[in-house]
């Protein structure tokens, strides 16, 4: 085990920037905080989760009669695909960037990002193309409407010829916000290779920022793969060219690979910090260390290294051939093993534990619940003549919305509710929070469960109507639906109340080992600044009675008198 | 890193309790597989057993490992919970090599019989009906000797926005499918703008129908019966109605059927979405854009949709 050669007098970044405001308003503006920086992420990506549920609610309205009744179906098309959209690049990316930048510097112990201007304008190009995105809305002909993975040529049909159309709007959007990844994840990986605390070696590091290291990293692999492909696709919609239209000899079938080369890991840039939550946070409800650390923390990088190598899954039906096909089932299978690994993991630290069945750990519980549920429809998914039957019917819906929504959905709650003390300074209501969990749970299950059975029966998905042998399973998932919406309720009103007016947070609420802990809630502009503690023992020591850093006495009251 | 906790010799009891936990777990598991067969459409083609069986296996194991895996969180929940003021901490077991080398290895062997087996099914099904590709403008003799095995076909595909068209070999061009039972079908799929997708769940089939290539697809239906046929590829506003039938029926009654249909002059066949995009333009074209539908097929039988069907 090595330690960094960390100086901190070299690495203290020149910030806050010389007159950043230093109320409210700073949320407001070009702050270089990463902290503040954290909390823009996740209040913008919660209001989108909102506009996001909201297509979804009417989505869900359409479909809860067999016959395309409320909507007209091309609206329909593009509410559902902006539903996708919105969920993925303004509710999901951005909020776990929240989780990276109010977590990474915090549990390494160091002042800031590596690069606190990249930092904010990484952060500023989220509304920036959200305007651009929701201004397609307003587009002549309406929003983009090929859905979330816009299949050519399908995307490049353009009915009333207008230069400026959703679908264009829809690739600058997503161009851009594939440009603030990238600056983002350089910023990360930087910060977490060179910012560590002194004796922090890697495997020292909390599991958050192994996990956050492992998504990054695919971040700067697939993200120049989809960008590629976005730029092809707009010179085939705007200038005439045929890389993907066939009448001019271009394959429509590269499109998809461009796409799920990215696409298809960019699932694990989502799910492995929400692992790393689960595994920050199970031993702190357990009370116990986590199970396996270093085990859980290798699994990242081969989950990393196996998302790469399995895109091919979403094409097994498109003409790819035999061999091909099981190639690409046998690696997608791998991943079982290594995500595996990590589920027994959790179980490991869960096991004679003493748990304490607080808002985060619920929705843990619940995630994990669910995960594991995903897991195994996936490896059927996985098997090409099972997906040859169910892939894209609702049984694909059901399976990604299990991960996407019930793991990671669930994750991030967590999250929220864990770290709101430290980040804010105040304590959420205990009562609102467990409301929340209970709809969620509940409104997810009947949501989703039912649509694998709607898939298996045959149920296309992205259809505006279906036949009524599918209605059953249909007006449950709205239903569910609903409360998913009468959720957010208390939700919402827990994190305005609280924020404003609940009780002040102690330093560590949760008896929590682990740097961030360490600091006052809410902690300082510059966290340690100076004085940055010296890591001494691996982290998650519940019950082993060995203090984290060296003269934790000395930072425990720091943080207190604060 | 082992367990700090004192070593203990067997402990007859927990064994007692987690092999009666196996058991019952298994019992589940074997139910679940079992009922998995009812979740599907009846089985019509010689590709449906082979799909429904992997998926009761994977069901049946997926569901040990799922309610082994909440069992674990039930037990954990019921018994390990912190008393309201209970402050202390729980076993610091930090990690045992031993297990976790194990909770590796057997999903590894695991996933790889899946795997293997999935694989040996890829082969049967593969020689129930090669699926190939080729660009348009290919030596068609090249296509015609796609599938020597077939006995009927090929039969002509065609996919529009929104719109199937079946062309026969002897010239015979309909709206629905019809099929004779028990033989072996080659299909010649083709699109004329984007991607659809040629999908029978009561088949357990889907294949892309990719603009630009031609892709010849062979299967053997093994039902009599209306069968759906659905656009399971997105391809714009009204693909939600791009659906039709297969009829599988006796040789005798194909036979009869194509007789009969070459004798039907050719009129406008289904187009389903034409009700929706008539009300729409009556309405004075509103809401966000879409291309107008291709013009209906011209067909000999234009089929009957208000026939109920069977899955
Ligand atoms: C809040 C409750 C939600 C409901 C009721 C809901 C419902 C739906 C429905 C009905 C579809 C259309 C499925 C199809 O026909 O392909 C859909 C698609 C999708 N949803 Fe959700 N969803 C919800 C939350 C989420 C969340 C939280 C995410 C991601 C973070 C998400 C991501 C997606 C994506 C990526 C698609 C695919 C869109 C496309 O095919 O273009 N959804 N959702
Ligand atoms: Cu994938
Ligand atoms: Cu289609």
């Amino acid at each position: 085990m090595t330690t960094t050669n960390y100086d901190p007098r070299i690495l203290k970044a020149p910030h806050p920037v010389p007159g950043a405001p230093d109320n409210w308003k700073r949320f407001f503006s070009f702050n270089t905080d990463a902290k503040v920086i954290g909390i823009q992420y996740i209040a913008t990506s919660l209001f989108f989760l909102l506009v996001g549920g909201l297509l979804a609610m009417i989505v869900r309205g359409e479909l809860i009669t067999p016959p395309a009744d409320l909507v007209d179906p091309s609206v329909y098309n593009g509410l559902y695909t902006m539903h996708g959209t919105v969920m993925l690049f303004l509710f999901l990316f951005p909020i776990l960037n929240g989780f990276n930048n109010l977590l990474i510097p915090t549990m390494i112990g160091a002042p800031d990002m590596a690069f606190p201007k990249l930092n904010a304008a990484a952060f500023w190009l989220v509304p920036l193309f959200a305007v651009v995105l929701m201004g397609s809305f307003f587009a002549p002909g309406g929003p983009a409407s090929s859905g979330w993975w816009s299949y050519p040529p399908m995307s490049l049909q353009n009915p009333l010829n207008h230069f400026i159309n959703g679908q264009f709007l829809w690739i600058l959007a997503v161009a851009l916000s594939g440009i603030s990844s990238i600056m983002g994840a350089v910023n990360f990986v930087t910060t977490i290779i060179r910012m560590r605390a002194p004796g922090m070696c890697f495997f020292k590091m909390p599991i958050f920022v192994w996990t956050a290291w492992a998504a990054q990293t695919i971040q700067l692999v697939g993200l120049p793969a989809l960008t590629g492909g976005a730029v092809m696709l707009l010179f085939d919609l705007s200038f005439g060219t045929s890389f993907f239209r066939p009448e001019g000899g271009g394959d429509p079938v590269l499109f998809q690979h461009f796409f799920w080369f990215y696409s298809h890991p960019a699932v694990y840039v989502l799910v492995l910090p929400v692992f790393g939550i689960f595994s920050e946070l199970f031993p702190v409800y357990a009370r116990k260390p986590l199970f396996g650390y270093r085990f859980v923390a290798i699994a990242s990088f081969g989950i990393t290294f196996l998302s790469l190598i399995v895109w091919v899954h979403h094409m097994f039906y498109s003409g790819t051939p035999m061999w091909m096909r099981n190639l690409f089932m046998a690696t997608t299978m791998l991943i079982a093993v290594p995500t595996g690994v990590k589920v027994f993991a959790w179980l490991g630290t869960l096991w004679k534990g003493n748990l304490r069945l607080s808002t985060p750990m619920l929705f843990c519980l619940g995630g994990l619940f669910n995960f594991i549920f995903a897991g195994i429809t996936g490896v059927m998914l996985a098997t090409v003549p099972i997906d040859v039957h169910v892939g894209n019917t609702y049984f694909v819906v059901a399976h990604f919305h299990y991960v996407i929504f019930n793991t990671i959905g669930f994750g991030v709650f967590a999250g929220i509710y864990h770290w709101f003390p430290k980040f804010t300074g105040r304590m959420y209501y205990e009562g609102l929070g467990k409301v929340h969990f209970a709809l969620t749970f509940i409104g997810a299950t009947l949501n989703w469960l039912p649509l694998h059975w709607a898939g298996l029966l045959g149920m296309p998905r992205r259809v505006a109507s279906y036949d009524p042998e599918f209605a059953i399973w249909n007006v449950i998932a709205s239903i569910g639906a609903f409360m998913l919406g009468v959720a957010s309720i208390p939700f919402i009103l827990n994190m305005v109340s609280s924020w404003a007016r609940g009780p002040q947070a102690p330093p560590n609420p949760w008896r929590a080992i682990g740097l961030e802990w360490l600091l006052p809630s809410p902690p300082p502009a510059e966290n340690f600044e100076d004085d940055i503690p010296t890591v001494i023992s691996e982290p998650y020591g519940y019950g082993l009675g060995h203090p984290l850093v060296e003269d934790e006495e000395f930072y425990v009251r720091r943080s207190q008198e604060a | 890193m082992t367990s700090t906790a004192p070593k203990k010799g067997p402990n007859i009891g927990s064994i007692v309790v987690i092999s009666i936990a196996i058991a019952i777990n298994l019992a589940i598991a074997k139910l679940m597989a079992t009922w998995s067969y009812s979740w599907f459409p009846p089985q019509a083609s010689s590709a449906a057993a082979y799909v429904d069986d992997l998926f009761a296996l994977e069901t049946g194991i997926g569901s040990f490992i799922f309610f082994g895996c909440t069992g674990v969180m039930g037990w954990v929940l019921l018994f390990n919970r912190a008393g309201k003021y209970d402050e202390s901490d729980g076993a610091p077991i930090e990690g045992n090599t031993r297990l976790e080398i194990i909770w590796t290895v057997i999903p590894l062997l695991l996933v790889f019989a899946i795997a293997f087996t999935s694989m040996k099914v890829n082969d049967s099904l593969n020689a129930l009906g090669p699926k190939q590709k080729y660009a348009i403008g290919a030596d068609t003799s090249a296509l015609l000797s796609a599938d020597p095995l077939a006995q009927v076909g090929p039969i002509q595909v065609i996919a529009r926005q929104w719109s199937w068209e079946f062309r026969y070999p002897d010239g015979v061009r309909s709206s629905e499918l019809h099929l004779p039972i028990d033989q072996r079908v080659n299909l010649q799929l083709q699109s004329e703008d984007v991607i659809h997708s040629f999908y029978v769940p009561a088949f357990r089939l889907k294949q892309d129908i990719v603009p630009g290539s031609l892709i010849s697809y062979s299967l053997t239906p093994t039902r009599e019966g209306r069968f759906r046929l659905r656009d399971a590829m997105f391809s714009g506003a009204y693909m939600s109605l791009n659906q039709s039938n297969v009829i599988v029926e006796s040789e005798q009654a194909y036979s009869d059927w194509l007789k009969r249909s070459a004798k039907q002059a050719l009129q406008p066949g289904l187009d389903p979405g034409r009700v929706l995009y008539d009300r729409r333009i009556a309405r004075g074209d509103k809401g966000w854009a879409t291309v107008p539908p291709a013009p209906a097929p011209m067909v000999n039988d234009p089929g009957d949709p208000s026939i109920p069907h069977d899955a």
